[in-house]
């Protein structure tokens, strides 16, 4: 099990931080996200593998400054 | 002067402060009023960077004023804030931030704070501060948009990046002094603490 953004969601073997967006129905095109507390680059999204109990974030950056 | 222009600071801040350096990018509503908030801390440099210029429409909620129309952003908030602390040590960039001159422009600083308006924007300057800085902490802007709603304002932490604001609102809500000056010194109050407790 993981927790994404306070909720837990089913780990999986392999599974990536795409898989995590994709699974949480994350669909934000501007978004930021860290897995145990280490950012990810958005590169990483499609490699950077999550560990089961990792604690990912993910936050939707939005306009305005 | 100086001693006294800090006399009612929190003790032990301001000599922790006037040593750091701080990077704000972007001079606009959340640049303008971070950047006085710091200077007010007592902080010892400070390095901006914006390519505009000041606009009547810019009033309702950046730290210029109608003598500032028509004047490079960088300049008239140099001048307001060099009237605050003669000793703040500037260096100002009249240039628009790219991927390219970020790290050059930027990397001197202790931390960055993030004061764009777009979103876009933020993406690739909070990927390229990352993949550059890797160690060094970024604050940033994040949902400041429309009125009230105090209580939706928030702090969050994403590796070594703090995000200011309700993390919900879009700048098509229009925009209100009160709120945008809110997020403004909340990412001030962040770096704040980050600098003085020797953690950035």
């Amino acid at each position: 099990m993981i927790t994404v953004n306070s909720k837990e969601l089913p780990w999986l073997p392999g599974m990536t931080v795409a898989d995590v967006l994709k699974a949480m129905n994350y669909s934000y095109a501007l978004i930021a996200v860290s897995v145990n507390d280490q950012f990810i680059a958005r590169d990483d999204y499609d490699t950077f593998v999550v560990e089961d109990e990792a604690d990912v974030k993910a936050l939707h950056i939005c306009h305005g400054g | 002067m100086t001693k006294e222009l800090f006399a009612h600071n929190v003790p032990g801040s301001t000599e922790v402060l006037e040593k750091k350096c701080v990077a704000v990018a972007g001079c606009g509503g959340l640049g303008s009023n971070a950047a006085a908030a710091l200077v007010r801390a007592g902080l010892g440099k400070l390095i901006l960077a914006d390519f505009d210029r000041v606009e009547e429409s810019n009033l309702n909620r950046q730290y210029f004023f109608q003598a500032d129309l028509g004047q490079k952003k960088v300049a008239a908030l140099s001048h307001y804030l060099k009237a605050i602390n003669p000793r703040i040590q500037l260096t100002v960039h009249d240039i628009k931030l790219t991927c390219d001159n970020l790290v050059s422009i930027m990397g001197p600083a202790d931390l960055l704070v993030e004061a764009f308006d777009r979103a876009e924007e933020k993406q690739w300057l909070i990927e390229t501060w990352s993949r550059h800085f890797p160690e060094k902490f970024m604050v940033c802007g994040n949902g400041l948009s429309g009125l009230g709603n105090t209580d939706a304002l928030k702090v969050t932490r994403v590796g070594r990046i703090y995000f200011c604001g309700d993390g919900v609102t879009d700048r098509s809500m229009g925009l209100c002094s009160a709120r945008v000056a809110i997020v403004a010194n909340m990412e001030a109050n962040v770096a704040i603490e980050l600098l003085v407790k020797g953690q950035a």
